[in-house]
């Protein structure tokens, strides 16, 4: 088990240069640079500023010096914010990215699993029409609809929640929420799915046949094998609710690097594109770890050589 | 019996005092600063949500008259002009900065050095090169930094020698750029300097806390001169960037000023009480690539730019209350007679349209129109290209691009037309008209005219008469108007949303507002 890990941590390495190679190239490709602004620079000023980035070396100088700072684990200053390094930029909007990114799966994998769970034990039932259109509605309004929707009835009409910004546990609730609708949606359907193919099945009637306890029949018995496919899903969906929270992050004002991210790539602050789009790679990749290990534990016939 | 009641009295007389107590000493305003500020060095940055932090946080020799934006003192207690209008001395006042060290014109000198020095690379070191040798130490022509227009003759006293007499100096002394910095903190934290903790200032407010994306908090400084005058105890500075939210966040009470309001929300923002518009010292406008057929033609240039409606256009496109305008320097600036363009003119516009050889638009050829992504830009480039259709039947094609793309082709001279705008850093005609000399960094345009280029060098420099400068500079706008590089369109305005409790908030066309005069009531 500790081998297949560090093999597989071994694997990110390459897969981590070809990344940190592609988006540099490609983010030079772009037109306009981090000092084009619309008051232009006299020619001296902007050749300080370039020379101080190293902007006026050769671009494979640029690359080998930043492949280099990025192996040592500095991923440079940015461009946009001089005072400040992509590290520390990263290190401010990590934690809240990720408690957001959390708090977003925990309400996907509770209300989307327990409304998956009672559609598949109660089929057909109105429990189970109610919940899967819930889950089409969920499935279908994209999230930047459903943030300014929830922000109108919850922090404007009802004054119950504030609207946007970040610092106590209510600013969490409409951004986790509006994050988590989609794949609790998600979850709901593949949850039932599961649940359904695996009820009608031998052992489940042999447990019923020993006169266990609905209850426990459904929780013991069935949940882990009907709860395979959701984990399945675990992996891509941390992904996307991670890559996701860029969108929220902008709607609700919140200071992730999903901020970051896309006001980077928009001001060619090189550096700060970058080191975000590294610091997304390696939780992707991690993520993916996760749930290939959490897999075999689930399922007894899924080995790790 | 009678204790009991007693009790309750003073008992109820608390609870009737406590929230007035309360709201007193709460005087926290909270603004909407619509972006995360780049940085906190004055000699860094450039941008307006910066302008709005550092015009707290520092003090310059002068500070700006929160109604008509004159020059107030600041850091300099009073100061004198020679004769030549050449050489200003200002008089220090006593004043601290936040750890007590009192500041001194060499903390001027020190701060002017460093924007002019080209190793510091400050983006807007053009706003020192009124100094005599200022541009030439910038662009690295000169090297002995003596030999510059700035001295300190004593601890108290600075003596500035300006290359020409230049009118709005007192102005540009309130200006960030030439506010004074700490050298011992620079040289103690490097470029963690500005950072909490770290940071030393010596304006009305000093910096709490500021957390990249979240907030900037301030709160009053009580070292400084003119405290008393200071009524807000904490300024907040949220840095929503999606406008539509930060509307939001305005009508539930999250912020006290947005100064902004999403075109989408026009309507329903005009209807409420804390809405306001007031004219802004910028100008909505295209350029014209004249080296590009067929708008390297003047006659097309003016054709086109007579076939706009601009009545039309600001009534029920923009909506916001612009003012149409034909002309480049915005109305209402003190001495100076604009607004000499011509406004809508169908039948001239088609005549000159066929002269250039395009009778009713026929065989014109394709055209491309550029704008930047934003709603605004959207449906005022479909406007006017649906009045250029209809008047001269010819068909623009209008380009979507994103910011930087769209500077770089506007810079690379790569396009036909292009929407634009230009915001005036000081008020004075000189600021929206020195732009379009020959070889200027923002003319953009490729036009060039050598008698242009002398009215704006004698306007800088030999007209000493203030009659006679602005007469030059009227000639000059003519001139410009009539080979017509550029196609005005309107005069901005601020439009934005203001709390009904705030109190010290002038309108201005700068849209400057020193938070050191606002107040906030219960």
């Amino acid at each position: 088990m500790f081998s297949f890990i560090l093999r597989r941590v071994a694997g990110f390495i390459p897969v981590l240069f070809v990344i940190v190679s592609l988006s540099f190239f490609v983010m030079r490709l772009a037109p306009g640079g981090p000092f084009d602004q619309d008051r232009a620079l006299p020619e001296q000023v902007r050749a300080n500023i370039e020379a101080r980035y190293h902007l006026d070396e050769p671009l494979w100088t640029q690359y080998f010096r930043y492949l280099g700072d990025v192996t040592r684990g500095d991923l440079g200053p940015s461009f946009r914010y001089p005072d400040r390094s992509v590290n520390e930029l990263l290190g401010l909007g990590f934690p809240v990215s990720l408690l957001l990114g959390s708090c977003a799966m925990t309400v996907a994998l509770l209300a989307g699993g327990t409304a998956g769970l009672l559609a598949g034990v109660r089929r057909n039932s109105l429990v189970d029409y109610l919940t899967m259109s819930l889950a089409l509605g969920g499935v279908s309004v994209p999230n930047f609809v459903l943030g300014p929707i929830l922000m109108l009835i919850f922090a404007l009409g009802l004054g119950w929640l504030p609207v946007a910004g970040w610092g106590t546990w209510r600013h969490l609730i409409l951004p986790s929420l509006t994050l988590g609708a989609f794949y609790a949606a998600y979850v709901a359907r593949l949850m039932r799915a599961g649940m359904l193919e695996v009820i009608g099945q031998d052992f489940i009637r042999t447990a019923r046949a020993k006169g266990l306890r609905e209850a426990a029949v459904v929780l013991r018995h069935a949940l882990p094998s009907a709860i395979l496919p959701v984990v399945t899903y675990l992996g891509p969906a941390s992904a996307a609710v991670l890559t996701g929270s860029v969108v929220i992050e902008t709607i609700f004002s919140i200071p992730g690097i999903g901020r970051y991210f896309v006001g980077a790539a928009l001001n060619r602050d090189y550096t700060l594109v970058l080191g975000t789009v590294v610091s997304y790679s390696v939780l992707l990749l991690s993520l993916n770890l996760a749930v290939d290990v959490l897999y075999a534990w689930l399922d007894p016939r899924v080995q790790i050589r | 019996m009678r204790r009991e009641w007693c009790g309750i009295l003073v008992a109820a007389l608390l609870l009737a005092l406590a929230p007035v107590g309360v709201c007193a000493q709460e005087q926290v305003f909270r603004i909407n600063n619509t972006a995360e500020p780049e940085s906190l060095d004055p000699g860094i940055v450039t941008g307006v949500p910066e302008h709005r932090i550092l015009s707290n946080l520092f003090e310059g020799l002068t500070t700006t008259d929160p109604k008509d934006l004159s020059p107030r003192p600041g850091m300099a207690a009073s100061w004198t002009l020679s004769r030549d209008g050449l050489v200003y001395t200002f008089a220090l006042r006593d004043a601290r900065w936040t750890d007590g060290k009192p500041v001194t014109a060499h903390d001027f000198l020190y701060a002017w050095e460093r924007v002019l020095n080209p190793k510091t690379g400050a983006k807007y070191a053009q706003q020192l090169y009124y100094l005599k040798n200022g541009e030439e130490y910038n662009k690295g022509r000169l090297t002995d930094f003596t030999q510059v227009g700035v001295k300190a003759l004593d601890a108290k006293s600075l003596r500035v020698t300006l290359r020409c007499p230049t009118a709005y100096f007192l102005d540009l002394t309130s200006f960030f750029t030439l506010y004074p910095v700490p050298r011992w903190a620079i040289e103690a934290h490097g470029k963690d300097w500005v950072k909490t903790g770290k940071i030393v200032s010596n304006g009305p407010f000093r910096l709490v806390s500021w957390v990249p994306q979240k907030e900037l908090v301030l709160e009053k400084n009580p070292q400084h001169w003119d405290a008393a005058t200071v009524k807000l105890q904490k300024v907040v500075f949220l840095p929503t960037d999606d406008i539509n939210t930060a509307y939001k966040q305005f009508l539930a009470g999250d912020s006290d000023w947005l100064p902004t309001v999403p075109a989408a929300q026009i309507e329903s923002a005009r209807s409420r009480p804390e809405h306001y518009v007031s004219p802004y010292l910028g100008t909505y406008y295209f350029r014209f690539n004249v080296t590009k057929a067929p708008v390297s033609d003047v006659r097309v240039r003016k054709a086109l730019s007579l076939a706009v409606d601009r009545e039309l256009l600001t009534k029920f496109v923009t909506k916001s209350g612009e003012i149409p305008y034909a002309s480049f320097v915005p109305g209402g600036l003190r001495g100076y007679e604009g607004g000499m363009g011509s406004g809508f003119d169908a039948v001239v516009a088609k005549k000159l349209l066929a002269e250039a050889g395009y009778p009713d638009g026929k065989g014109f050829p394709r055209v491309e129109l550029l704008y930047n992504t934003s709603d605004l830009h959207r449906v005022i480039t479909q406007a006017v290209q649906q009045m250029w259709k209809e008047q001269l039947g010819i068909h623009v094609d209008l380009v979507n691009l994103e910011w930087k793309v769209y500077l770089a082709r506007q810079g690379s001279l790569d396009y036909q037309i292009a929407r634009a705008g230009w915001i005036g850093d000081y008020v004075d005609p000189n600021t929206f008209l020195d732009l379009w000399v020959t070889g200027g960094g923002n003319n953009q345009t490729a036009w060039s005219s050598k008698r242009y280029d002398d009215l704006i060098g004698q306007a800088a420099c030999k007209l000493v008469n203030a009659k006679d400068r602005m007469r030059a500079l009227q000639v000059a706008e003519r001139l410009l108007l009539e080979e017509a590089p550029i196609l005005p369109l309107f005069t901005y305005v601020n439009k934005g949303m203001l709390s009904r409790r705030v109190k010290g908030w002038y309108p201005n066309i700068l849209d400057l507002h020193p938070l050191k005069f606002i107040s906030l009531e219960r």
